[in-house]
């Protein structure tokens, strides 16, 4: 049979989303169905003195308004990544504001009512008394003395400080180096603008105290341990949580938010079912953003271009309450990716998490893999410039070379762990070759000669995926509050259809077609035969759900092992079937033969139909080929790749064009190629867009002025031309299947490249770097400037 | 101060009684129960909720439903007769979504995009497609798609 891992077959999944027959959460209509609508803060830092709900309430249509004094029985939310450095000064979000506000957006009351319409009718008739407080927004102002206070036990708006590497060692390191390098660097804020926003559906059975919640979740089994353990403190087996279809999530949808124990609470006050579907208006402001470093890159070198230590400073805005994992992102997810693709002898970096009064930050596709990235590979061609040298010759100077894996980045950054596998240098080459880069280094001459402005930009990316081992995400310094495994469960079902269950959710990367993949293969039955369940917390193992591009090394896995058993319990019962020894038994292609006589074979679908009927098992084997396996992997898996941009910067407006696009990744072996180069896709433009268009703005009253998608600028399809990919193969030893995961190596890779291009393109005008998003208007200033 | 309307959706004519400030897209979506054309903006922006209004793609959030009265609307629930719409068949074999949420909009603004211009370049395909967002598949699979599919119409 032909292999099924590595094919490029169609998605299972979508014909449903072709036809407009997927049911998205605002799809979801019950029977005597309210709507709520939430009144949130117009102010970014206030007290609330008094709220007056009579005229709202009086409303025909209106069937209840409250405000947070009534859920004042309700925990507020659980902050579960408390990240080494963090404080007991840990604030979040209520489920309503009773008292004080931190950030426009934050939610204060709400209405149920008949239909939508009302309900945002009511929320203009709520009067609320505000008193407004000072404001802070930048992270690195709040820190300093007179900054007004957020949170009374965060003195100074400090949630955490936290190190990693070994400062004494860089200290020498500095005092020693050939070549000194200090550079500020700005990662904005971002938005993270999933196409299908928030929402949260509930119903309530009195007497037995049940609820059943419908949440736009990337992980619906966290939400319902999170909401019932920690928020409302009733059982797990009170809640059912279900994740419908899913509009991408891109590490926004991961997180425990207020308002999806508000409208499970509301469906039990009003004894209705009830939904809330966030407005885009809304999601802007309440929804997660990501990434908003202030950061001070000081780099040692020696003037051949060799690098000997990276000190990195950083102020990350947190926001006014902490989001669910916030403290881990810039901290183990940033701070302990710095040495990047390259052998740096001495690394130390610094953060500060810092309270301001802004929307919540946490994880944004690649999640403080993109910060360390974007660090790291703008280091790379601040010491190309100095030195002189090109910028793919200091990275292939600089790169770990192969023979150095299993590799431990220097001072224990990674605390612990090691690369599992790279090979860093065909695939830089393979990206020049196909960009053309030689080539390209003498048209840009030519072009300056004519006052055209050319630039390329390179990044020789890793990242880190499969997160994570249990052991190591749950040490003491690192602060996670569980472990990290996936589950799955196999059942072949009498017929000889395939039924997998999984932990892991799907939200349009393809789990229902990759793990039917996964099935096919093992078992030799046809991709058809298999499917996948997901997102229901009935009926599915407990998962911690996808994200950090784990849910194929580490879900996946998951099923794998589960297949092994499976395959070993056939083999067992077809020797007992064939009246054979089991080491005698081959299982080729679906089928199950004594060694030499393939035409007396058992098929597997035979085989589960005498399992599961059970009339003739060997003696003790229980009936029915049904396994569930718990996969906890030993290590993170470490993609990496280069990535190539090249650009002109129109020399009268500043505007950047991008011209070719280059992505060669190694992201280990891959299941379904078709699905990873779109998730590959996905993530490139993301990140150009992180580089050019995107860039959420508080001003200094806390208002976001970009708070709608008229001002937040997410990549259109014109931004950038088809991008040209390839990729190498570096298998990770690390799982069975070889598989690194993609999910987010584009978003990593893409907005060092453009940058980098940009300020090449800009380079003998003596512009060394420009802060990002890269606008017109931006690198306009910065062609005058010099 | 309520309308009457009567609106044709996918060949089935509907006579509903409206406030006039409904939009359309609420009107197909909770009216109708034609769930299929989603929301993904308050700013007419993203165009998620595309549909064909007398033949023309349309932002359906930025109609109201009283400004359909007497129109024909076409949905991505009436796209296929009993066979996918050659745009369907080559989102699905162009790996032209993830999520999916964009992509009923997409679609139905592609099919206008091709009865307009049968023959587009890629550069014509991105500019087309400028007012519908994906923030998943970085268009390079739409384009692919949309391409596909004009080469299927050609058939
Ligand atoms: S919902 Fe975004 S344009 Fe209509
Ligand atoms: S496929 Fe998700 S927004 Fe387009």
């Amino acid at each position: 049979m032909a292999k099924v891992i590595g094919q490029a077959i169609k998605r299972k999944e979508d014909p449903r989303l072709i036809t407009g027959e997927a049911k998205f959460l605002d799809d979801i209509q019950l029977p005597n169905m309210a709507y709520v609508a939430i009144l949130r803060s117009p102010y970014a830092h206030a007290r609330i003195k008094s709220i007056d709900t009579s005229k709202a309430a009086a409303l025909p249509g209106v069937i209840g308004v409250f405000t947070g004094k009534d859920f004042m029985d309700i925990n507020p939310l659980p902050c579960a990544w408390q990240a080494g450095g963090v404080k007991n000064n840990v604030n979040t979000p209520r489920v309503l504001e009773p008292e004080k506000v931190t950030f426009t957006g934050a939610g204060v009351a709400c209405v149920v009512a008949e239909s939508r319409y009302i309900a945002e009718d009511a929320l203009a008739l709520i009067e609320v008394d505000w008193e407004p407080l000072p404001v802070v927004v930048d992270a690195k102002k709040a820190t300093e003395p007179g900054a007004p206070q957020i949170h009374e036990n965060a003195p100074n708006n400090i949630v955490m400080e936290w190190e990693c590497g070994d400062a004494a060692a860089v200290e020498k390191a500095f005092a020693e180096a050939e070549i000194v390098i200090k550079q500020p660097l700005i990662n904005q804020r971002l938005i993270p603008t999933p196409m299908e926003t928030r929402g949260c559906a509930a119903m309530y059975l009195p007497y037995t105290d049940e609820y059943t919640v419908w949440i736009t979740s990337q992980a619906p089994h966290v939400h319902r341990l999170l909401m019932t353990a920690f928020v409302f403190g009733i059982p797990e087996t009170k809640m059912r949580v279900i994740s419908p279809q899913v509009g991408g999530g891109f590490g926004a949808k991961i997180f425990m938010y207020p308002e999806y124990p508000l409208v499970a609470a509301l469906a039990k006050k009003v004894g209705r079912p009830v939904k809330w579907q966030e407005t885009r208006s809304e999601n802007y402001r309440a929804t997660t953003h990501g990434r908003d470093h202030i950061t001070e890159l000081e780099v040692a070198a020696k003037k051949d271009g060799t690098v000997t230590a990276l000190r990195v400073h950083t102020y990350a805005n947190l926001g006014g309450v902490l989001s669910t994992v916030a403290p881990g992102i810039p901290t183990t997810l940033y701070g302990r990716l710095l040495s990047g693709a390259y052998h740096i002898p001495h690394i130390y970096c610094k953060v500060w998490g810092v309270y301001t009064n802004t929307g919540m930050v946490d994880a944004y596709r690649g999640a403080g893999r993109p910060e360390a990235t974007y660090v790291v590979e703008r280091a790379m061609d601040l010491v190309a410039r100095e030195t002189g040298l090109d910028p793919a010759e200091v990275r292939r100077r600089n790169f770990i070379r192969p023979e150095e894996f299993p590799y431990a980045p220097a001072d224990n950054i990674l605390a612990g762990l090691k690369y599992d596998s790279g090979n860093y240098e065909p695939a830089l080459n393979r990206a020049l070759e196909l960009a053309g880069y030689d080539e390209f280094r003498k048209q840009q001459a030519e072009a300056r000669k004519q006052g055209r402005l050319l630039g390329v930009g390179l990044s020789s990316y890793i990242e880190i995926c499969g997160i994570a081992p249990s052991a190591w995400i749950g040490l003491p310094n690192q602060g996670w509050g569980a472990g990290l495994w996936e589950s799955a469960n196999v059942r072949v079902h009498l017929t000889g259809k395939v039924v997998v269950t999984t932990g892991s959710q799907n939200h349009g990367q393809g789990h229902e077609t990759t793990i039917a993949q996964v099935v096919a293969e093992e078992l030799g039955v046809s991709v058809d035969d298999v499917i996948v369940q997901h997102s229901d917390t009935l009926g599915t193992p407990f998962g911690y759900g996808t994200y950090g591009s784990r849910s194929a090394a580490v879900g996946t896995v998951a099923v794998y092992n589960s297949l092994q058993r499976i395959k070993e319990k056939a083999r067992k019962l077809a020797a007992h079937l064939l009246e054979a020894a089991e080491e005698d038994i081959v299982y080729e292609d679906g089928k199950l033969f004594v060694k030499g006589s393939p035409d007396k074979a058992k098929t597997i679908q035979e085989i589960a139909a005498a399992a599961a009927i059970g009339y003739s098992l060997p003696k003790g084997m229980e009936p029915f080929l049904d396994d569930t396996a718990y996969y906890d992997p030993p290590n993170c898996t470490f993609p990496f790749g280069t990535h190539v941009c090249m650009v002109e910067v129109d020399p009268e407006t500043g505007a950047v064009q991008i011209l070719k696009y280059v992505a060669v990744d190694d992201v280990g072996n891959v299941i379904n190629p078709m699905i990873v180069d779109g998730q590959i896709h996905g993530g490139i433009v993301q990140g150009v867009g992180q580089a050019l268009t995107e860039g959420a703005i508080y001003d200094e009253n806390g208002q976001l002025l970009t708070g709608t998608m008229t001002e937040y600028a997410i990549p259109k399809a014109s931004l950038m031309p088809k991008i040209i990919q390839d990729r190498t193969v570096t298998p990770t030893p690390v799982n069975p299947l070889g598989i690194k995961g993609a999910g987010e190596a584009g978003t990593i890779a893409a907005t060092p490249a453009v940058v980098n291009a940009v300020v090449d393109a800009l380079s003998h005008l003596g512009v060394k770097h420009i802060d990002m998003p890269l606008t017109p208007q931006r690198v306009w200033a910065a062609m005058q400037r010099n | 101060m309520k309308r009457e309307v009567t609106i044709t959706v996918n060949g089935v004519t509907h006579t509903r009684t409206v406030e006039p400030r409904l939009l359309l897209v609420h009107f197909l979506r909770d009216e109708l129960g034609l769930t299929g054309t989603n929301i993904g903006c308050d700013s007419s922006q993203c165009g998620a909720c595309t549909v064909h209004l007398d033949g023309q793609a349309v932002k359906s959030c930025t109609v109201l439903a009283v400004q359909a009265d007497g129109c024909r609307v076409t949905t991505i629930e009436g796209l296929a007769n009993g066979k996918l719409h050659p745009l369907q068949q080559a989102f699905w074999e162009k790996h032209g979504l993830q999520c999916g949420f964009c992509t009923p909009g997409m679609i139905m603004a592609s099919a206008d995009l091709l009865s307009r211009n049968p023959n587009p370049t890629e550069e014509e395909i991105r500019r087309g497609l400028e007012g519908n967002l994906c923030r998943c598949t970085g268009y390079q699979n739409i384009v692919a798609a949309v391409q596909a599919a004009a080469e299927m119409m050609k058939k």
